[in-house]
């Protein structure tokens, strides 16, 4: 750390602090309608009330990969760019990341007993989750092994490219094997199969689970900014008493 | 040409010689696979059975024990500071410490699973297609976990690290390597089909494994 990483975040900060009153607002609002739209959405003809499970599963399985995605640009802002900011962006976004993930497990299983009978099932779409998890949770440890945050992302930035393979391998797991997991039904060739009294409720909930995404995202980069900066503080004032 | 085939060569003889710990993976594989009788019980129908499976763990935990050597020696006497330094490309370095670290540890894996399918029951075809599928795999196992060695070389006692990182990449060589080894064994699914897969991972990581490497290593050397 050296003075010069302070210089262009601070301009974030600033913008950090600006936004992020109106995107709690629109967060909020856009969740608020999307939760109302869920809870009056039909009952599903075969799968009852469960159905509404979907509304808070799918948007967290999408955003499980999509952080994936935000850290795989942050890996290349670090690697390539050597833009400071990238390395707070990916450190913050391996938390949330996996938050999504076990969401998505968690309200998959509890949607899965009363569907299919079991509450885990040794499936392609269901393992390449886990062992997404499992890359965030080593993402996690990778970044806590390390006292130096700027080497620390580098190491990770690799690991982070490395493990960006799994992302279409999860996206497509469930056409090539032919398993548990229901096929593809939003975004796929042809259009949607989804009813649209299913569909819109859907569809604002993922904005609003992005819109909740970027939140927290924005708001724990502003976080760690301010706690380099405080250990940045100390170690002046401790080089300073030392001499 | 010269200068990465003499880096093979000084690797596989370090490697072999006393205090270079390639021969204990083997070592390793033969206690794994000694152990799983007395965890599943004596029953040889069901060894026989979870046969492929255990060989396969087996040698994915014995290639994992000697990964953490593919750097740290010449990180901690000095010479992977000049192998970073050298004009030879680092991405071609890395790629022949990998072949050096296969050629010493895993190939000698691959060699021992005979014996140890005669340990599990299998019969002579079993253990021919069980040696085959590690034969193929185990170089993915290499070159995929020479990304982790890479990234836990730069850190002080990474080695605990490592197996965190590596194991969920290895995977997809876990399963199809046990998916082709049973189909050869009982299955009525072809064989060729998982082992074509099997085949392709380890050239994907052929190609992958050391670019990262050498950008960790860039990256994360001082």
């Amino acid at each position: 750390m050296t003075l010069i990483d302070l210089a262009n975040p601070s301009r974030f900060l600033a913008l950090a602090g600006r936004i992020l009153p109106w995107l709690v607002a629109v967060t909020v609002l856009v969740l608020a309608i999307g939760l109302y739209q869920s809870a009056t959405a039909p009952d599903d003809y075969q799968q009852g009330a469960t159905v509404k499970i979907m509304f808070i599963h799918v948007p967290n399985a999408w955003l499980s990969m999509f952080v994936w995605g935000v850290m795989s640009i942050a890996a290349l802002g670090t690697l390539v760019w050597r833009h400071p900011l990238a390395d707070v962006a990916a450190k913050t976004a391996v938390p949330i990341g996996a938050a999504f993930t076990f969401l998505a497990l968690l309200t998959g299983s509890l949607w899965g007993r009363p569907m299919w009978g079991t509450y885990w099932e040794w499936d392609a779409r269901l393992t390449s989750v886990l062992i997404l998890f499992l890359m965030y949770l080593g993402l996690m440890a990778l970044w806590r092994a390390v006292e130096d945050p700027s080497r620390a992302a580098r190491a990770a930035a690799v690991l982070t490219l490395v493990g960006s393979i799994n992302i279409p391998i999860i996206k497509f797991s469930v056409d090539w094997w032919n398993t548990l997991h229901q096929p593809a039904s939003v975004i796929r060739m042809g259009g949607s199969t989804l009813d649209r009294a299913f569909l819109i409720p859907l569809l604002v909930m993922a904005i609003g689970f992005t819109l909740l995404f970027l939140t927290l995202h924005i708001a724990a980069m502003r976080n760690e900014i301010l706690r380099r900066r405080v250990r940045t503080l100390q170690m002046l004032q401790a080089s300073k008493s030392a001499a | 040409m010269t200068a990465l085939a003499a880096l093979v060569r000084r690797d596989v003889s370090v490697a072999l010689r006393v205090g270079g710990g390639a021969l204990i993976g083997v070592l390793f594989f033969l206690t794994v696979v000694v152990l799983m009788p007395f965890a599943v019980g004596p029953d040889l129908a069901l060894l026989k059975k979870l046969g492929p499976a255990i060989l396969w763990i087996g040698a994915l935990l014995a290639s994992l024990l000697t990964l953490d050597r593919l750097f740290t020696a010449d990180h901690d006497d000095g010479s992977l500071d000049l192998i970073v330094m050298s004009r030879t490309p680092l991405e071609l370095a890395c790629a022949a410490k990998a072949l050096a670290h296969w050629l010493a540890a895993g190939l000698p894996l691959v060699a021992a699973t005979p014996v140890l399918g005669l340990l599990l029951n299998l019969d002579a075809a079993a253990t021919g297609a069980v040696a085959l599928t590690l034969l193929a795999g185990t170089p993915a196992l290499t070159f995929t976990g020479m990304i982790g060695a890479a990234i836990a070389v730069v850190l002080r006692r990474g080695g605990l690290l490592l197996s965190v990182l590596v194991l969920p990449l290895s995977i997809p060589v876990l399963i199809f390597g046990v998916a082709a080894s049973n189909a050869a064994l009982s299955g009525p699914s072809p064989f060729g089909t998982p082992f074509s897969i099997l085949c392709a991972l380890s050239l994907a990581s052929l190609v992958i494994g050391p670019f990262a490497a050498a950008a960790s290593l860039r990256h994360g050397l001082d």
